[in-house]
Formats: C-alpha cells, sequence, structure tokens
C-alpha cells in the first residue's frame, strides 16, 4: 500500500513562495491563473494491509508531526 | 547562575550563549538532546542553529528530543525557558509557546542589525531594559516571519505577551522596519504564565562590545534578576 499526504499552507497565512510562483507564471505568459500555493508531497510506502488503521495512524502522524495545524492543511489518501 | 544550553545536531549559537553568559559572570553547560535531565540548572536557552537541518519545519524534529520532555516538565514547574532564533521556532512547534514562524515575506535570509521596542517590561525577559531603549540586536534567518491567528494575536496583545516589535531607529512600528513580515512586527512573544519567551533576533551576539552592541546583555540580566529574586536569601 502507498499513501501521499499533500501539506498546503492554510489560506490565511502568507504564502511568499506561492505569490512569486505565480508572478513568473504571469511573467512567462501564462494568464488566467488566479492564484498559487506551494506546499509538500510526501508518499509514504506502507507493509500495512489495514487501510483504516494506515489511515487512524497517518492521520496522528500527519497531525501531530507532518504538518503544522497552525499554518497548514494537509489531505490523506491510502491507495 | 547556571543556565542550560541544549545542544541538538546542528545547533550553532548554542556556544555562543555559554561564551555570552560567563561573560556575564554567570555558568552554562551544554545538554545534548538525547540528555532527559537538564542537570539541575536555573534556566533554559534554546539555541539557535538548524536543528534537524531544518527538515520538515523549522523545529518540527527537535521538538520531539528527549531533552524537550525535560523542558517541558521545568516549564511547568514555572522554570524560565528561552528561545533564541531556532529556538524560537522549536518552542513554537513544542505548543510551549503560541503561533508559528514560517519563511520570510521576501524569500530572503536576513542577516542584519535591527531595533526592537520592547512591548511589555513587567516580565521576566524585560525586567531590566531601561525605559524608551531600543534595543539593537542582530537577526540571522530565513524562517522568521511570525504568524498567529486573529484569536491567539488577540490573547497575546490583551495578555501583554508580545515582548519586542520590530521598529526603526526611532522606535516606529513601520512596514520598513519589519524584516520578514512577521505579524503586528513581533519579534519575540512569551507564554502567558510568562516564564517562556522567544525571539528571532540573537541577543548571545550582542553582548560584548566589540561586536558592536551589548544590548542583548539586558535579556539575559532579566532572567538573572529574576532567578535572583527567587532563590531564598541566604543565612547571614
Amino acid at each position: 500500500m502507498k499513501a501521499t499526504i499533500i501539506i498546503t499552507p492554510k489560506k490565511a497565512v502568507l504564502d511568499p513562495q506561492g505569490k512569486t510562483v505565480q508572478t513568473a507564471l504571469a511573467q512567462m505568459g501564462h494568464t488566467g491563473i488566479k492564484a498559487v500555493h506551494v506546499g509538500k508531497y510526501l508518499e509514504i510506502e506502507l507493509e500495512a494491509t489495514d487501510v483504516e488503521a494506515a489511515r487512524k495512524s497517518l492521520n496522528d502522524a500527519a497531525h501531530s508531526f507532518l504538518s503544522n495545524p497552525v499554518i497548514e492543511d494537509y489531505h490523506l489518501e491510502i491507495e | 547562575m547556571n543556565f542550560a544550553i541544549l545542544q541538538f545536531p546542528a545547533s550553532n549559537c548554542d556556544q555562543d550563549c555559554v561564551h555570552a553568559l560567563r561573560v556575564l559572570g554567570h555558568t552554562a553547560g551544554l545538554v545534548w538532546h538525547k540528555d532527559t535531565s537538564l542537570g539541575g540548572a536555573d534556566a533554559v536557552i534554546v539555541p539557535g542553529g538548524f536543528s534537524y537541518g531544518d527538515y520538515l519545519r523549522c523545529g518540527a524534529i527537535a521538538r520531539f528530543s528527549p531533552v524537550m520532555q525535560a523542558v517541558k516538565q521545568f516549564a511547568e514547574q514555572g522554570g524560565l525557558v528561552i528561545g533564541i532564533c531556532n529556538g524560537f521556532q522549536i518552542l513554537c512547534e513544542a505548543g510551549l509557546l503560541p503561533g508559528a514562524l514560517i519563511r520570510n515575506r521576501d524569500l530572503q535570509f536576513h542577516c542584519e542589525q535591527v531595533f526592537l521596542k520592547t512591548a511589555n517590561r513587567d516580565t521576566p525577559f524585560t525586567s531590566q531594559i531601561p525605559a524608551e531603549k531600543l534595543l539593537k540586536i542582530p537577526i540571522a534567518h530565513g524562517e522568521g516571519c511570525y504568524f498567529a491567528d486573529e484569536p491567539t494575536l488577540a490573547a497575546l496583545q490583551a495578555n501583554g505577551q508580545i515582548l519586542w516589535q520590530y521598529c526603526s531607529a526611532t522606535g516606529e512600528l513601520t512596514e520598513a522596519a519589519n524584516p520578514n513580515g512577521s505579524v503586528l512586527n513581533i519579534a519575540g512573544i512569551c507564554n502567558d504564565r510568562r516564564n517562556v519567551a522567544g525571539l528571532m533576533p540573537h541577543p548571545d551576539r550582542a553582548s560584548e562590545a566589540i561586536l558592536g552592541t551589548t544590548d542583548g546583555r539586558l535579556i539575559f540580566e532579566s532572567m538573572i534578576a529574576e532567578m535572583q529574586s527567587r532563590t531564598p536569601a541566604k543565612a547571614a
């Protein structure tokens, strides 16, 4: 099994990386871009086979360690 | 007074802190991150650096070090703890201080002298700072933009937990004087109990005249005065 966790800055948090990428894209002629948010992507290979147990464990890890709930949101997927 | 200076892999201001406190006539010992005891120290300094390579987020891994359990217990007992730069980031990640430090607004690493206004002089970290005195202390960080949500900021203001704010050479809290985009120009805060503080500027690099400023001493001297006032008077 494989889990993926995508971590993004909360909307209320300043995201200078996202803004800089957005500006660069506009300068390259990529129009129609409303906003860019730069985050992190974690790919986690699992030995476990119990999806629900893995989900619980990774939710705990994402909340307490992999993301900082003060500034970030995360999205977990297991396949 | 005896200070415990924590040492994580890639701490790099631990020796600066030891030196600064020795210059002030006090003792300071290094405590390795795997230690579970603070060795009976009177106060703790979480120094600057790039603990664990700043991987994942600054301070995110350091806060799970065994020594941080001892720091939490020490803080719960009312002990004085100050985090400088990376130490501030670690204390926020550990939940000992509210909010978080994120990338500087301009994505640049800033290494420069800044001026700080002391917003609350009635704390164990600021009591020796003269009224109206602006502190000239260097910063050196890429992720020092302080962020907290609105309710947290309101609580910080209501409780007098904002200790230092970036200001101009004449003491104005301007955008131009804010090196990293911190909300409310915040450079340092304390917890609501006022025994744990953190700041991005480096008082450890501002404690000797040869370094261009001795204003950092006032912060350490405030902590020392607090500890001395707590120590029961010895029998004559």
